[in-house]
Parts: structure tokens; C-alpha cells; sequence
């Protein structure tokens, strides 16, 4: 099916202007010109020659050429494919791209007095007309006009035209999620937005660039291996050509079919012809998880990569702490101490508030919301509780800021409580956990501490045995947090993490890239924050989340769509998903040759010298058949290592040796073998054409 | 019986380099490390003119080679043509314009491929002030290049490469010098000649006057090993009994031959600071060698045909004095280390195994190669195979922690370029030319038919490859072979050597990767095999369809 939507591309790359950019399948090209002309010129020349001291058939010459262009086509057809993937993809996109109307600010756009532009006088313009930093005015119901930041308001934003995701996000001016992008909606308020991008040069025309494929640039691996096939590509041209002159001398001369022939067995075409769509297929891979890759340089770095860091909140623990234990002081019940804490959480909005009234429950306590005072959680106090109606009061917080609010009237705590409370805050501590004290003032009774919440941070499943494999592949971890060392090294200690970088400022994480750079570490990373930016521009490879500012996005050579920050091991995978696809089938290119040779070479001068039938060792039918069969297993094998090319080389994560014996014994070993089969079962079914 | 004679010589030599080579190798890497000059090296940079100190990029480095290689061009090219009028000329006219560019040309890139007849063309002062000078420094210049290489790898982000005059003259003064005075003892104690009583008038048994040439062989003989230059005091070069006398001399030259090459990798493991990738190396040269020996024995001990049969095995072109093993075994080590000496003719091979010897010098010299042009040479295929090998395990390849990027590529396959170039368009042209090929067949060519064509093949392959043997059926004392094997000479030996020296430079100027667990290791034994397949593989692709038309064809017809 994409075979057919593909056909008409591939003949049109057959123009040879397109043709050179590819210099192996150029020679292909050259040859199947030449091998017509001489098809053509054949009969007027009388008749068909001999080769090497044998007759071929009339047929030799045609049969060659067609199949030289079938090569060609296939090359291109793989191409084609490939390119074809990502063309559906860009046509929705373009849909989004279509112009839209905006409200542009016309004069001076006032930000401190009239940041709403409710009085600014407002100019109905063509969104491609909108230029670097002017600003529209976009109400629910409308398109945003062009990529920019909220300058102004906060807004509902359906984004599922860019990442395929219904659910709408939140948009707000200030802060991490000010970033929109052109050809999203808003679904509700209203926002200014100042744009950030040149008309042609947004968000959505590079990715429709990328995806299609136009925007390709070869990757440095792609570009040294072009360079290696080439000169092999010059040798097998001398090899061609200087064979008639010896021959001359010592034997008869080879017709020029089927040197042409000869040439294109041994020059490595089956990767020549797979390798740009390889290239393309991999972005492609790349696009379909939904993270654009701004250069391809940045693919292949990622498969390189030796250092990555990872944010701990939100990669690798969940976001949000939650209650583990109930550690009650001496002498207090433990249903005392969580029914207070669940009494004391039942308001509480936050994540950590649920998780302790939901352990709670776990532990057979059950609270029921009986009135009384919400006391919230402020900056100031630290601590928030509730006021029952009996004067009972519950609070939970700090343990300094429990203490402080206890000894406010004036009566010190027993010191005894105060030791006891920090030992377990300490150990708490030490093993990544937030301790949060709990205490009860109560009419008629000495304020007292009930005991402590241990509040932890969830390390995500899987993920020790996902940083082990990638241990195994050679790739450190280094998790990034704002906590304490010893929080940070209890976490680092259970998800599996290498190392960490503990109370982390953005500066912090940039000295740290550029440590890890000097000494040769490849780093990848990835980050939302406008002061992500210029870490995201220092890393190797900077994954922008496509919910982070446009900062941080203009700063990182990738943007994850989903904005989900253990996508980062997927990129890696992918990367080296690439390289390993290249190797694999310029491998098997060049072990063919093997094969190629022992039906080719004894066909050639077997005339001459009967005594090189020794080298026929597949039991060729005839010369004729035999060159005619090594070129037809040529061209076959492009289309059905084209499904390959596409889908690339499974990749595990095992040690490097492992990797490479496991490769070579596929593709290389595989590769000597697999056309000695294919052409002997070709020659069987050649050798049933008349005259061959 | 024959194979354990073959399998005891293996033994002697595989013995005795297993002894020597450490110290060697390790005072190899102590030499062109060392940060004091003796005096006398102090001396000659004062004689010469030239700064010792300073370290030099890899564009002065290449500078220095080939001013000092164009400067010994043109000496041994006017020693020659002014060969009437110098002292102990023998009486010996100058040499034809054609005939000497060739021996410059060939003694000046450590070939030393002779269209001249040794002791019937050149006198004393040629072959001493000319020849033998050019056959320790074209060797100390290998050596040289190695080392500057070997730095690309040792070096972070440095901008120099070392320095080519200290390279060069170290490796003159410290290494092969001294080295070529104890072998010259060894072998006049053997029984190697070392007079200046040019020609001796004999009469003979049967009362006809034979004349007998007497010269310095011993001084010569040491060094055209040592250096694996090649180039014969006598035209019948280390067959004839004043250069080679004994079974046991045919020994200690096959490990003059071999000890500088296959010591050359410990140095190298020495300098990167990892002793086992060295061994790696070394274990590629030594498979090659031992199958090529293995191979090429068997060939000739099973040589077929009447006459081999009537005489009990195939002699011809070989000495009694060694047979078939010390032939095979010293014609390994000959075209296996790019010397080209020979203590047996070639064209009398049986077929096939003629095209062992050829297919040692189509390895690119690297099994274990020419001092120096071995080490580099197999140091850019394992560019090539840690290439492909990191592509198969998804990484940017790195070898000895640096990146094989696109510049260094360029450059491993450019070099992999030349010498299938100049090999097979120098046959080709020999055949095409209408004028020429009247020439090639009428004058140069002894065998017409299959057999001529190798002659040929075998001419272009020596010359490419800086070896320097031949198939001697071949008469190329002629102005086309002169000229364009010449040329194929120096093509074959400075190209290369530009290459290697801009990868020398282009990996010095990089910083130095770290191993990790993703890192493919390339001294176990997987790579050492890559390595081994690849190099066997670019060979065979390359040669496979001319070796058909020539000792191919002969041997299976």
C-alpha cells in the first residue's frame, strides 16, 4: 500500500540531478544509461557480443538494463517510503498553519497601566502578516495567530492539533507555562500574547519541515560513512576499469554489460540505496513518540550519550510526597496520633493532605469532617490544622514551627520530648523521607506532641532495573534536586541513580554539564524552566518539554510534545537504533560481495580458462545466467531489507561486546551466507529462460 | 617430517622475538620519549641546521619528511649520474637518466626495488654514501611517522605532533644503528663478506676466468634487513652465498627482518599506556603471517608438474642450502614486512603459491609490514574496523578514546585508496598504452601469457607497496617500468604517509573520551578477528578479479 502511494516519487527521482546527491546509486544510475544505449545500439552493431570467450544471449543486455533500473527504482522507492510516513503527518499540520485572523495591538502596547489591552486599540490583521514581538489579543474560541509567550492572563489551551492530546492545558502568563504555539485554540478567557516567532519560522513550519523530511541534514556518522562508501565505491570503479586492459593481454576481453554488471554487484548499493531513508525513518521514529528533534546531529548525540541528568520530581519519583508511617512518641496510642493527623488533613487540598488521611484510613482510622476551623497552610507559620468547636486544636507542620506555636504561652516543651521528636525527625531525614510533627492543644490538658508523619517521596516502579540496563549500555545517571544531601542521597540510593546533584540551582546544573564535558562525557538533559535555558543549551542533547517556556524550547535541539521527562532513555535508544541500522546493512553490503564475486568472476573468464569452474561453487547454470542472477538478487534485496531500513535494527540493551558479536553474527556471517542461497535459487529460475 | 621442520623455524623465530621484543619495544617507546639529546644528536641539529625543541604541528612534521625525502632524492639521483667521476666507482659508467630516478626513487621510500644489477652497475661510493645512507633514514623515516601517529593517539588537545628531526635521528643513532652493529658481527661470523677488493680474477676448475666481485656486504646486508629495505649488494640479492652463506645466516636475517615490525606494537601499547591494545595489534600481524607462511608452504612442498616430482619437490629458483622452508619461510617474512629481499626467485613459485608473496604486499604491508609503515598502516585499518564496529553497537566510534569522526574517516579511506590505485592503473596503463604495451610485451615480459601479466601485476604491486621484490622474469630496466614504477614508488610511500600524519594531527588535537561500559574493548579477541577480516577482506575484494587473470588462472588451469 505505502509501496504504491510511494511509485510515482520514485520515478520522479530518477532525474539525475536528484540522482547525485547519492554518489553509489548515481554509478548504479550511469550504469543502467549506458547498459540501454548499449540494448539499443546492440543489433545495429551486429548482434549481440560475447564475453570473456563465451556467447550470452540477445537477451543478456535488456535483462541487465531493466534490471539496473529496477535498482535505481527501488532505491528511490525506499526513499519515497520513507518520506511518504511523515508527508500524512505534515498535511495535518499545515491544516493548523492556515491563515487565521489575529487582533493585533495597533500603537504602543502599554504593559504596566493597560496589560489586559482592554483599551488598546485593537487592528483585525492576516496571522502571516504578524511580525517579531507584536502583540495580539486572543479570546476563547480563537486560533492563536503565531507562536509567542502570555504576557497577559491565563487561559485554557487545546493543543491536540500539535501533540495529539485532548485533554486541554493551562496557559498563564509569568512563570514556567507561558510558551503558546500558533494554530492552537483557546478554550476559554482571554490572553495577550506577544509573538516570539518569524512568520515561515514558526513551531509548526519547522516540524512540518522536519517531518517531511526537508529539513534532513546528515548526521556526522551518516556523513563519515558516506565518505567510507565512496572510496570503496572508487575502488571497485578502478577495479572495473583496468580489468579489460590486463585481460586484454592475458585472456579475451569482458563485454561492457557485464563489467557494468560486475561494478554494481561489488559497490555497496544495498546501503547506498538504504541510507538516506534510514536517516528519515529515524526522525520519523522520533516524531511518532511525539518528540521533534531540531537537527538530526542532535539524534546521533543522543545515542552517544554517556551522562544523563534527570530531574527527581516528576522522572524519577512521582510529583507529589505521600504519607508511609504514623510514628507516634512514647506513651501516645497510635490511633491517637492518626486520627489527629487525618483530623488535621481532612481540608487539606494538597497531595501530601490526601495521602494522610487515605493512610489513615489504610490503618482502620476513619475521620468524618465534624465542623470546626480550617486552619491553612501560610509561608509564615508552616504548619496548617484544624480549630474543632470543642477549643481542641490540631496542627501539623515543621517540627520547629510545632514547637515554636506549643511554647508560644510560654512553657517550654520537656526536653526529653524535644530529643525524642528530633531523633525521629533525623531519621526521618536520612532515609529521603519529610518528617511532619503533629500536635494537639486541647482545653484542660498540656499542649503535647503526638508524634511525627513520615511523608515520602515515591520512587517510580521499574525505574532501578531501567537505570541498571542503562548502566550496562555505558550511560551514567545523575539525578538533579532541590532537596537536602541527605534526602537526595536516600532517593538517588533506592531509584539506582549513579549520583546526584543535591539543593541544585540552575547554575549549578550548567557547572556540573560543563564539568562532565571536560572530561569528554556526552550529557543529556532535560528541563522547562526559562533558567533551564542555558543548561538546555549547554547539554549535547537539551530535551524541551513542550509545556516549558519558549526559552527553554529556542534553548534545547528536541522538544517532547508530551512533556514527559523519562522520554529521555527513548531518545537514547533511538539514536542508537540509527547508527546500529547503518552498521548492520553496510555490513551486509559488504559481505555480499563475497558471494557476488565467486558467480561473477568465474562467469566472466570461464571461456578463457576452464579451469576457474573450480570457483563456481554455487553450480551456476551458465555465465550468462549467472551475472544476470547476482544482478536481480542486487536489486531484490534492496526491497526486502527496505521494511528494516524503516522499522531499524531491534536494539538491546546489552554490553558493547555482546552488541557487536550479536550484530556481526546476524548481519556480517548473515550477510556472507545469504546471498550465496539467493542467487543459486535465482540462477535456478533464470536458467529456465531460453538462452541462458 | 617437512611440516615439523616448518613448524621448529616458526618456533625459532616465533622464540626469539617472544624474548626480544619487550626490552625492545620498551626502549623503543623509551626513545622517542626520552627528553634529553645526547651530544651527538646535539651535534648533527647544529650540522643540520634544524630546531630540536620545539614540537611541531603536523604540517611542519609532514614538511620536515618530505624536504628531507626530496633532498635524498636528488643525492642519490646526482651520485649516480656523476658515478664516472667519483672514487672506487669500480670504473663503472653512470647509470641511464630513467635508471637512476628509479633508484632514487626506491632506495629514498625504503623499496629499494632494483632495475639495476647490483655489483655490474654500481660502485662503492653509490651504494655507501647513496644507498646505504638512504637504507637507515628512508627506515628511520617510517619509523618516525609511526610514532608521530602513535602521538595522535597519546596526545590531548595539542595542536603538535612531536618532532620529526629528533624522530629521525633518534631512531637513526639509538635504535638502528646500534642494532645493525651487532647484527653485521653475527653475520661476518656466519660467513657474509666485508672487503673492498672489487673484482677478482679467477680461473676456474674447467679453466674458464671467472671475475668475482667483492664489496662491504656485511654493513649492507645488516641494514637492508634491519630497515626491511631489501636492496642487494648483489643482483641475485640473498641468494647468493657472499650475502647469505648458511641455513643459519637464512635465520638471523629472517629476524633482522622481523624484529624492529613486530616490536613495534609493544612500543606503541608502551606510549598509549595500555599494553594489551598493542598486543592486539600484534596478534593481527602474527595471524597473518603464520597463515601466510603455513599457506605458502604447503603450496610449495605439494608443488605438482614432472620435474618437481623427479627432483623431489619444487626447487627450482630455490637454494639447496635452504630448501623449500627456509625459502618459504624467508620469502614470508620478506613480503610480509615490505623488505623485498629475496633468498629464492618468486617467478619460479608454483603458481599459487607465486601469489602469496603478491598477496602479502596487497595486505598494504601490514603483516607485520615495513618499520613503521606496519604499525600505521594497520593503525588506519583499525580506524576503519572500529569504524564499522561502532556503527554495530550504536555509538560514535572512538578508538584509544578518540572520535572517528568524518575528517578521520576521509583520511583512513583515502589511504586505503592509494595503493589499489596505483597498483592496478599502473597494470592496466602497461597494457592500454598501444606504444607502451609493444614495449611491456616484447622487452619486459620473459613469460608471454598468464605468467606475464603477473610479472607485471607482481612489478606494480612491489613498487606500490614499497617492497621491492619481484617476479625476476620481468626485464624493467626499461624507460616506461623506470618511470612509472618510480613514480608508483613514491606515490605509494609519501601519500600515505600525508594521510597518516594529517590523522595524527586531527586526533591530537582532540580531548580524550572516557571508557565506559559502552565502549567496545579493542584488544580481546573480537577485535583483534574484526581486524584480522577486515584487513584480509579489503584486500581480497580489491585484487580477487586481476588474481584471476594471473596466478589464479595459471594455478587452476
Amino acid at each position: 500500500m505505502q509501496l504504491v502511494t510511494a511509485a510515482p516519487g520514485a520515478f520522479r527521482k530518477l532525474d539525475p540531478r536528484q540522482q547525485w546527491r547519492n554518489p553509489v546509486m548515481f554509478i548504479v544510475w550511469v550504469g543502467a544509461v549506458l547498459t540501454t544505449a548499449l540494448a539499443i545500439a546492440e543489433p545495429f552493431l551486429g548482434g549481440p557480443a560475447s564475453s570473456g570467450g563465451t556467447a550470452v544471449p540477445w537477451s543478456f543486455t535488456w535483462a541487465i538494463a531493466v534490471w539496473l533500473w529496477l535498482t535505481v527504482l527501488f532505491a528511490n522507492l525506499a526513499e519515497a517510503v520513507a518520506e511518504g510516513r511523515g508527508k500524512a503527518q505534515a498535511e495535518s499540520l499545515r491544516k493548523t498553519r492556515s491563515t487565521t485572523t489575529a487582533s493585533r495591538v495597533t500603537g504602543h502596547y502599554d504593559a504596566v497601566t493597560d496589560a489586559g489591552a482592554e483599551r488598546a486599540l485593537l487592528q483585525a490583521v492576516s496571522s502571516a502578516e504578524l511580525r517579531l514581538g507584536d502583540v495580539v489579543v486572543v479570546s476563547a474560541g480563537e486560533l492563536i495567530p503565531g507562536d509567542g509567550d502570555i504576557v497577559w492572563g491565563i487561559a485554557s489551551v487545546d493543543e491536540s492539533a500539535i501533540t495529539g492530546e485532548s485533554a486541554p492545558v493551562i496557559r498563564e502568563s509569568g512563570g514556567d507555562r507561558s510558551a503558546v504555539t500558533g494554530g492552537t485554540r483557546v478554550l476559554s478567557d482571554r490572553i495577550v500574547v506577544r509573538i516570539t516567532s518569524r512568520p515561515g519560522e514558526t513551531f509548526v513550519d519547522r516540524m512540518i519541515a522536519l517531518v517531511e523530511g526537508a529539513a534532513r541534514q546528515k548526521t556526522p556518522n551518516e556523513i563519515a560513512l558516506s565518505i567510507l562508501l565512496a572510496a570503496l565505491s572508487i575502488i571497485f570503479v578502478t577495479v572495473a576499469l583496468t580489468l579489460n586492459p590486463i585481460a586484454s593481454y592475458a585472456a579475451s576481453p569482458v563485454s561492457i554489460t557485464v563489467l557494468i554488471a560486475l561494478l554494481v554487484c561489488l559497490i555497496p548499493t544495498t546501503i547506498g540505496a538504504l541510507l538516506s531513508a534510514i536517516g528519515i525513518a529515524g526522525m520519523d521514529r522520533l516524531v511518532q513518540r511525539n518528540v521533534l528533534a531540531m537537527s538530526g546531529r542532535a539524534v546521533e548525540a543522543a545515542g552517544d550519550v554517556t551522562t544523563l541528568l534527570l530531574d527527581k520530581t516528576g522522572t524519577i519519583t512521582y510529583g507529589n510526597r505521600r504519607a508511609s508511617a504514623f510514628v507516634p512518641l512514647a506513651g501516645i496510642q497510635p490511633g491517637e496520633l492518626s486520627r489527629a493527623a487525618a483530623l488535621a488533613s481532612l481540608a487539606d487540598p494538597t497531595p501530601e493532605g490526601a495521602s494522610i488521611v487515605e493512610l489513615a484510613g489504610a490503618e482502620g482510622v476513619e475521620v468524618t469532617p465534624s465542623g470546626g476551623e480550617v486552619v491553612p497552610f501560610t509561608a509564615q507559620t508552616r504548619m496548617s490544622g484544624l480549630d474543632l468547636s470543642d477549643g481542641t486544636q490540631l496542627r501539623k507542620g515543621a517540627g520547629s514551627a510545632i514547637t515554636s506555636w506549643l511554647e508560644a504561652d510560654g512553657r517550654p516543651l520537656p526536653s526529653s520530648v524535644i530529643a525524642e521528636v528530633e531523633e525521629h525527625t533525623e531519621h526521618i531525614s536520612r532515609s529521603g523521607g519529610t518528617p511532619l510533627v503533629v500536635a494537639i492543644k486541647a482545653p484542660g490538658v498540656p499542649p503535647q506532641i503526638l508524634g511525627i508523619v513520615h511523608l515520602k517521596d515515591i520512587v517510580k516502579d521499574g525505574l532501578a532495573d531501567r537505570f541498571a540496563e542503562l548502566r550496562s549500555m555505558g550511560i551514567r545517571t545523575v539525578m538533579i534536586t532541590g532537596d537536602n544531601p541527605l534526602t537526595a542521597a536516600a532517593i538517588a540510593k533506592e531509584a539506582g541513580v549513579d549520583d546526584y546533584l543535591a539543593e541544585a540551582t540552575p547554575e549549578d546544573k550548567l557547572v556540573l554539564i560543563r564539568k562532565e564535558q571536560d572530561g569528554g562525557n556526552l550529557v543529556a538533559m532535560t528541563g522547562d524552566g526559562t533558567n533551564d535555558a542555558p543548561a538546555l543549551a549547554q547539554a549535547d542533547v537539551g530535551v524541551a518539554m513542550n509545556t516549558g517556556t519558549s526559552a527553554a524550547k529556542e534553548a534545547g535541539n528536541m522538544v517532547d510534545l508530551d512533556s514527559d521527562p523519562t522520554k529521555l532513555i527513548d531518545i537514547v535508544r533511538i539514536g542508537k537504533q540509527l547508527l546500529i541500522t547503518r552498521g548492520a546493512l553496510t555490513t551486509f553490503s559488504i559481505a555480499n560481495d563475497i558471494a557476488k564475486y565467486f558467480a561473477i568472476i568465474p562467469a566472466m573468464f570461464m571461456g578463457v580458462f576452464p579451469g576457474l569452474a573450480v570457483l563456481n561453487i554455487m553450480g551456476l547454470h551458465s555465465p550468462a545466467s549467472a551475472v544476470l542472477s547476482a544482478i536481480i538478487f542486487n536489486a531484490i534485496i534492496i526491497v526486502l531489507l527496505v521494511p528494516l531500513a524503516l522499522r531499524g535494527v531491534k536494539y538491546r540493551a546489552l554490553s558493547a561486546s555482546k552488541t557487536l558479536n550479536r550484530n556481526l553474527l546476524i548481519y556480517g556471517v548473515g550477510g556472507i551466507i545469504a546471498p550465496f542461497v539467493g542467487i543459486k535459487l535465482i540462477d535456478l529460475v533464470v536458467s529456465l529462460i531460453p538462452g541462458f | 617430517m617437512g611440516w615439523l621442520f616448518a613448524i621448529a623455524a616458526l618456533a625459532t623465530v616465533a622464540l626469539f622475538l617472544a624474548v626480544v621484543h619487550r626490552p625492545l619495544g620498551d626502549y623503543m617507546a623509551w626513545v622517542y620519549s626520552a627528553p634529553k639529546h645526547w651530544k651527538i644528536e646535539r651535534g648533527i641539529y647544529r650540522l643540520i641546521g634544524v630546531d630540536a625543541k620545539s614540537e611541531q604541528t603536523w604540517q611542519a612534521y609532514l614538511r620536515g619528511v618530505l624536504a628531507f625525502s626530496a633532498v635524498g632524492l636528488l643525492l642519490v639521483y646526482g651520485l649516480q649520474r656523476l658515478q664516472w667521476w667519483l672514487p672506487y666507482s669500480l670504473g663503472l659508467p653512470a647509470p641511464s637518466e630513467h635508471l637512476s630516478f628509479n633508484t632514487a626513487a626506491s632506495f629514498v621510500g625504503n623499496t629499494n626495488w632494483q632495475s639495476y644489477s647490483g655489483e655490474l652497475t654500481l660502485g662503492y661510493t653509490v651504494q655507501f654514501a647513496g644507498l646505504a645512507v638512504q637504507n637507515f633514514v628512508s627506515a628511520a623515516v617510517g619509523m618516525a611517522v609511526a610514532i608521530a601517529l602513535v602521538r595522535g593517539f597519546t596526545y590531548r588537545r595539542s595542536g603538535t605532533i612531536g618532532n620529526f628531526w629528533t624522530d629521525l635521528v633518534r631512531g637513526t643513532i639509538r635504535i638502528l644503528l646500534p642494532i645493525a652493529a651487532i647484527g653485521a658481527i653475527v653475520l661476518l661470523a656466519g660467513g657474509v663478506i666485508q672487503n673492498f677488493n672489487g673484482f677478482t680474477e679467477v680461473s676456474t676448475l674447467t679453466g674458464g676466468a671467472q671475475s668475482i666481485p667483492g664489496g662491504p656486504v656485511a654493513s649492507q646486508e645488516v641494514i637492508k634487513l634491519l630497515g626491511t629495505n631489501g636492496g642487494g649488494f648483489f643482483n641475485t640479492n640473498s641468494a647468493h652465498p657472499f650475502e647469505n652463506p648458511t641455513a643459519w645466516t637464512n635465520v638471523v636475517e629472517v629476524l633482522l627482518m622481523l624484529v624492529i615490525p613486530f616490536s613495534l606494537p609493544r612500543t606503541f601499547g608502551r606510549l598509549v599506556g595500555d599494553k594489551r591494545q598493542g598486543y592486539a595489534i600484534l596478534v593481527v600481524m602474527g595471524v597473518l603471517f603464520v597463515a601466510s607462511f603455513a599457506i605458502l608452504t604447503a603450496i610449495e612442498s605439494g608443488g605438482m608438474g614432472t620435474a618437481p616430482q623427479l627432483a623431489g619437490g619444487a626447487m627450482e629458483g630455490k637454494e639447496q642450502r635452504f630448501g623449500i622452508i627456509g625459502s618459504t619461510l624467508f620469502s614470508t617474512t620478506s613480503t610480509g614486512t615490505s623488505t623485498g629481499a629475496v633468498n629464492a626467485m618468486h617467478d619460479s613459485y608454483t603458481a599459487l603459491g607465486g601469489m602469496i608473496p603478491m598477496l602479502n604486499m596487497m595486505l598494504g604491508e601490514v603483516a607485520p609490514g615495513g618499520v613503521g609503515s606496519g604499525l600505521y598502516g594497520l593503525l588506519v585499518l583499525a580506524v576503519i574496523a572500529v569504524f564499522v564496529a561502532g556503527l554495530l553497537i550504536g555509538r560514535t566510534p572512538e578508538y584509544l578514546g578518540k572520535k572517528i569522526g568524518p575528517r578521520e574517516i576521509k583520511l583512513a579511506s583515502l589511504y586505503i585508496l592509494v595503493m589499489p590505485i596505483l597498483v592496478l592503473t599502473g597494470t592496466a596503463l602497461s597494457f592500454a598504452i598501444p606504444g607502451v604495451r609493444d614495449e611491456v610485451t616484447s622487452v619486459s615480459i620473459w613469460n608471454p601469457g598468464v605468467h606475464g601479466m603477473s610479472e607485471v601485476l607482481y612489478a606494480f604491486t612491489s613498487a606500490a607497496n614499497n617492497n621491492g621484490s619481484a617476479f625476476a622474469g620481468l626485464t624493467a630496466n626499461t624507460p616506461w617500468l623506470n618511470v612509472t614504477l618510480g613514480l608508483a614508488i613514491l606515490l605509494g610511500r609519501f601519500v600515505p604517509i600525508v594521510l597518516v600524519l594529517a590523522l595524527a594531527g586531527s586526533l591530537a588535537a582532540q580531548d580524550k573520551v572516557p571508557a565506559t561500559a559502552g565502549t567496545l574493548p579493542t584488544h580481546r579477541p573480537q577485535f583483534i578477528g574484526l581486524l584480522t577480516v577486515v584487513t584480509v577482506l579489503v584486500t581480497a575484494l580489491t585484487f580477487f578479479p586481476v588474481l584471476t587473470l594471473g596466478p589464479l588462472a595459471e594455478g587452476l588451469l
